[in-house]
C-alpha cells in the first residue's frame, strides 16, 4: 500500500497543476461567490473555452475531437487538481458527460465531427430530455410521442427537469414511437436542435428559490431521422447507457462538509462554551467524519483498481447516498446551532454555506436517480437480489395504469 | 497509487479463508458457546501450527516477521468465520505491547513461546461497570508485587500471561503477571457471547515486571489500543460482509407472498444500507492498514475512523440480518445471534463506539483538522 503517484502520474500532476496555476485561483476555504453579478454563462463558457485549447476540456476524448486520447487515472488526477481551484462549475456537465459518450457510441462520423468538438469546445451546451411529468424514476413509463412522417419525426409531448434546457443549443431525447409495444420495446433516440419551431422551455421555481431546471413542451416538433441514434425500437437501450453515465456523474454533493462543520463548532459559542464542547455535537461530527473519509478511501481504492488497469469494483455505487445526506444533516446542524436566528438570510458566507446545504440537498438526493432507486441498484446489481414484481411487465405501453388518465 | 493489500497478501486471505472454512469455525464457535469451554483448543492448535501467532514477531525471536497487512488479512477472515480463539487478545493485543515495549530480556523469553502457544496473553484494564480512565484505576503495584482486581478480562482460560494497567508511585504502569502463580486467582464470568471468554483476575501482592517507562503507562495503553483498533476493525469488517452474506442469502431463498423476500424494497433497502456502512468502513479500515504499516502519525486518527465506521457497520449488519431471517433470525438454532454477539464483544472489548468517537474528535482537535 502507498500514496505515491507513479513517476508518469506525477509528471501528468505536475503538468496539469502548472496549467492550472497559470490560468485559475486556488480556493481559499470559504469560498465567496465570486461569480455572482456577473454574466455566469460567458464566464463558464470562457473557461470551457480556454480548456478546450489546451487540451483539457475532454482530455480523455480522442484528438480529432480536442481530447488529449488521456487514460482513466490521468482523467482523475486532472478532476482532482482542478477541484482545488476556483472555477466555474454546472454549465456543460450534462452534456459532457451524458450527451457525449451518447454521440460518440450512435452518431455518424460526419456528426460526430460536426458537433463533439463544438461540444467539449463549450460553444454549443447539450441538455438531455428524458424525465415526464408522470415518468420519474420509472422514466421508461414516458408517453411524449414520435410518429414517423417521411424522412422526419413528428415530436408531441412534455419533458420536465429539464437542467440547462434555457440555455442548451441542443438536446438529447427518447420518446415513444408506438404504444401499442411493451413500454421498453417502443422507445427511440433522437438527438435535436433546442431552437427548433414547437419547442417552448418554462423554467422550475425550486425550493432554493433559483430555477436552473425546466419543463419543455414539443408541439409538432420536426426531427430528421439522420438526427435518431440508435435502432427504431432502441431507445431504451441508448438511454440506458446515458444513465449509467450520469449515475456516474452525479457523485460526490458539493457544499459544506465535515471540516466546515468542525470549524464551526470550534468557533461558535453557545452559552459561553464552543459548540465542539457539546457531547452530541461530537458525536455527529464523528460520525460526518468517518462518512467523508469512506468516500475519499472508497475513491482511493477505485483509483487504485484504475491505476493498474483493472475494472474498479462497485464500491463507488454509494457515493451519492451517502454525500447528499451527509450535506442535508450538516446543513441542519450549522442552522440548528444558531437557534432561532438561523432562519434569517445573511451575508456571511459560512452561514450561507449550511442553509445552501440544506435547501440544496433535497434535490441532490433525487437528481439522477433518487435515494430509493439507487438503493434497488445496490441491492439488484451489486448483491443480486431479484428485480421488485412489475405490475406492468408485458403490457402494451397503451394498457399500463397510469393513475392520471 | 495503492490503497490495496497485494497479491502475495491476497493469497494468505485466501488460504486463511479455506483454512477456517474447512475446519468449519462457525459451527466450532457455535460449539464452544453450548460448553464450558470459552475457545476451541484444536482450532488455537491448527492456527498456532500455521504461524499466525508469530505473523509479526521478528524472525531472531523465532516469527515469521512479516507486517501488520499480513495481520489485516488474517482478521478480516477470523471475523468472518467467527473463530473461537483468543487470537485478538493474545496477537493484536499482547503480543504487540511486548514487541513494541518489553525490555530485551523479556522478548527474548516470551516471543519465541507466544510463537509456539507456550505462551498466550491476554490485557486487563476494568475493574467496574464503567469505562477505564487513567483516572480510575485502582489496581496498584508497589516493590514489583501487585495487589487488585480486574473484571471483563477476556480470554483468560487459554492466556497463561497478562498485561495488568496499574497505579504505581509514578502514576500508571503496564506490568506483566504470570497468571498461574499462586497469588492470582481467575474466575469464569457468564458473558452474553459464550463462544468467547471473561474472565476476572484476582491478585494478592503478585510478583510482576514493568513493560515500558514507570508512570508512562496510560498513554501506551492508548498506543496499543490504536494499533489493535485497526486489526479490530478487520475482524469486525469481515463478520459484517458475512452477515451480510447470510442476510443476502436468505432473502433470495424465503418466499412470502408469493416471491422472494429480497425483491421487496424493504428488505432491499435495508440490505442496500448495510452495504453502504460496510463498503465506509472498508475503506476507512484499508486506510488505517496503511497508516498502522508505514508508522504514519496519521494513525491515531485513521484507526478511531476505522474503528467507528467498522464498529457501526457491524452493529448494523448483524442486527438487520437477524430481522431480515424474521422469527427464525431470533432462533438459538440459526447462527444469526452468534454474528449479533460476537458484534458487541468486538465493539466492546478494547472500549465503546462512543469512546472511540469521543478518540476521534479529540485526536482531530489536536491535529486541527482545519
Amino acid at each position: 500500500m502507498d500514496f505515491k503517484d507513479t513517476p508518469e502520474q506525477a509528471k501528468f500532476r505536475k503538468t496539469c497543476r502548472e496549467w492550472l496555476e497559470k490560468n485559475a485561483k486556488l480556493k481559499t476555504g470559504v469560498e465567496k461567490n465570486e461569480f455572482a453579478n456577473i454574466d455566469f454563462l460567458q464566464v463558464a463558457k470562457d473557461w470551457q473555452k480556454k480548456k478546450y485549447d489546451a487540451g483539457w476540456a475532454m482530455l480523455h476524448w480522442p484528438k480529432e475531437f480536442g481530447g488529449i486520447g488521456a487514460s482513466a487515472i490521468e482523467r482523475i488526477i486532472w478532476a482532482e487538481e482542478e477541484s482545488k481551484f476556483n472555477v466555474p462549475k454546472g454549465i456543460f456537465e450534462i452534456g459532457l458527460g451524458m450527451a457525449g459518450p451518447v454521440m460518440m457510441e450512435y452518431a455518424t462520423d460526419e456528426q460526430k465531427a460536426r458537433y463533439l468538438p463544438a461540444m467539449a469546445e463549450g460553444k454549443e451546451i447539450w441538455c438531455q430530455l428524458f424525465s415526464e411529468p408522470s415518468a420519474g424514476s420509472d422514466v421508461a413509463g414516458l408517453r411524449s410521442k414520435a410518429v414517423k412522417d417521411g424522412d422526419n419525426w413528428i415530436i408531441n409531448g412534455q419533458k420536465v427537469w429539464t437542467s440547462g434546457a434555457h440555455f442548451s443549443d441542443y438536446g438529447i431525447l427518447v420518446v415513444r414511437h408506438d404504444p401499442n409495444l411493451e413500454k421498453h420495446k417502443g422507445m427511440t433516440f433522437f438527438f435535436l436542435d433546442m431552437k427548433s419551431p414547437g419547442i417552448e422551455v418554462k423554467p422550475i421555481k425550486q425550493i432554493t428559490g433559483g430555477s436552473s431546471f425546466n419543463e419543455v413542451y414539443f408541439t409538432d416538433v420536426v426531427i430528421p431521422d439522420s438526427q435518431r441514434l440508435g435502432e427504431v425500437g432502441d431507445g431504451w437501450k441508448v438511454a440506458i447507457t446515458t444513465l449509467m453515465n450520469e449515475r456516474l456523474a452525479v457523485g460526490d454533493a458539493n457544499g459544506a462538509d465535515v471540516e466546515d462543520a468542525f470549524r464551526w463548532a470550534k468557533k461558535q459559542d453557545d452559552s459561553g462554551e464552543p459548540l465542539i464542547n457539546n457531547k452530541s455535537v461530537r458525536s455527529s461530527i464523528a460520525d460526518w467524519y468517518c462518512e467523508a473519509n469512506g468516500l475519499k478511501n472508497t475513491k482511493l481504492r477505485t483509483m487504485s483498481a484504475l491505476s493498474r488497469g483493472e475494472t474498479p469494483g462497485p464500491e463507488a455505487s454509494i457515493t451519492k447516498i451517502v454525500s447528499a445526506n451527509k450535506l442535508q444533516n450538516i446543513g441542519a446542524f450549522g442552522m440548528d446551532s444558531l437557534d432561532m436566528a438561523g432562519m434569517l438570510k445573511t451575508d456571511d458566507p459560512e452561514i450561507q454555506s449550511f442553509q445552501n446545504a440544506w435547501l440544496g440537498a433535497p434535490g441532490l438526493r433525487i437528481a439522477g436517480g433518487t435515494d430509493e432507486i439507487l438503493k434497488n441498484i445496490i441491492a439488484e446489481r451489486v448483491l443480486g437480489l431479484p428485480q421488485d414484481a412489475r405490475a406492468d411487465k408485458g403490457m402494451p405501453y397503451k394498457d399500463i395504469p397510469s393513475g392520471n388518465s | 497509487m495503492n490503497l490495496d493489500f497485494s497479491d502475495d497478501q491476497k493469497f494468505l486471505q485466501s488460504e486463511a479463508k479455506k483454512f477456517l472454512e474447512k475446519e468449519e469455525s462457525v459451527k466450532k464457535s457455535r460449539k464452544v458457546l453450548e460448553s464450558e469451554e470459552s475457545f476451541d483448543n484444536d482450532l488455537w492448535k491448527k492456527i498456532i501450527k500455521l504461524g499466525w501467532t508469530g505473523i509479526r514477531i521478528p524472525e531472531e525471536y523465532e516469527g515469521l516477521g512479516l507486517g501488520h497487512l499480513e495481520l489485516c488479512v488474517i482478521a478480516e477472515e477470523l471475523g468472518r468465520h467467527l473463530a473461537p480463539v483468543p487470537f485478538s487478545s493474545s496477537v493484536y493485543l499482547f503480543t504487540e505491547a511486548i514487541i513494541k515495549y518489553a525490555s530485551e530480556e523479556l522478548k527474548k523469553e516470551i516471543l519465541p513461546k507466544l510463537v509456539t502457544g507456550e505462551v498466550v496473553g491476554t490485557i486487563a484494564v476494568t475493574e467496574d461497570f464503567l469505562a477505564p480512565t487513567n483516572n480510575n484505576i485502582k489496581t496498584e503495584v508497589s516493590n514489583e508485587l501487585i495487589s487488585g482486581t480486574k473484571i471483563a478480562v477476556p480470554d483468560c482460560e487459554a492466556a497463561t500471561h497478562s498485561i495488568i494497567v496499574c497505579k504505581s508511585s509514578k502514576g500508571l504502569d503496564l506490568r506483566l503477571v504470570d497468571l498461574s502463580s499462586k497469588e492470582v486467582s481467575i474466575n469464569q464470568v457468564e458473558n452474553i457471547d459464550g463462544s468467547r471468554g471473561h474472565y476476572s483476575i484476582e491478585m494478592k501482592q503478585a510478583q510482576s515486571s514493568l513493560i515500558g517507562d514507570e508512570g508512562n503507562g496510560w498513554i501506551l495503553y492508548e498506543s496499543i489500543i490504536n494499533q489493535a483498533a485497526v486489526l479490530f476493525s478487520f475482524e469486525q469488517i469481515g463478520g459484517s460482509q458475512a452477515a451480510l452474506d447470510m442476510a443476502v442469502n436468505y432473502a433470495n431463498e424465503r418466499y412470502a407472498f408469493g416471491k422472494p423476500i429480497g425483491s421487496y424494497q424493504g428488505i432491499k433497502h435495508k440490505l442496500a444500507d448495510m452495504y453502504v456502512a460496510l463498503t465506509l468502513a472498508k475503506s476507512n479500515s484499508y486506510y488505517a492498514a496503511w497508516a498502522l504499516s508505514s508508522e504514519s502519525s496519521d494513525l491515531p486518527v485513521a484507526a478511531a475512523t476505522a474503528r467507528v465506521s467498522a464498529t457501526k457497520a457491524y452493529e448494523l449488519c448483524s442486527k438487520e440480518n437477524i430481522q431480515t431471517h424474521g422469527g427464525n433470525g431470533f432462533t438459538w438454532e440459526y447462527d444469526c445471534h452468534l454474528f449479533y454477539k460476537r458484534s458487541k464483544l468486538l465493539s466492546l472489548n478494547i472500549g465503546s463506539l462512543a469512546n472511540w468517537k469521543e478518540k476521534l474528535i479529540s485526536n482531530l482537535e489536536r491535529s486541527n483538522l482545519n
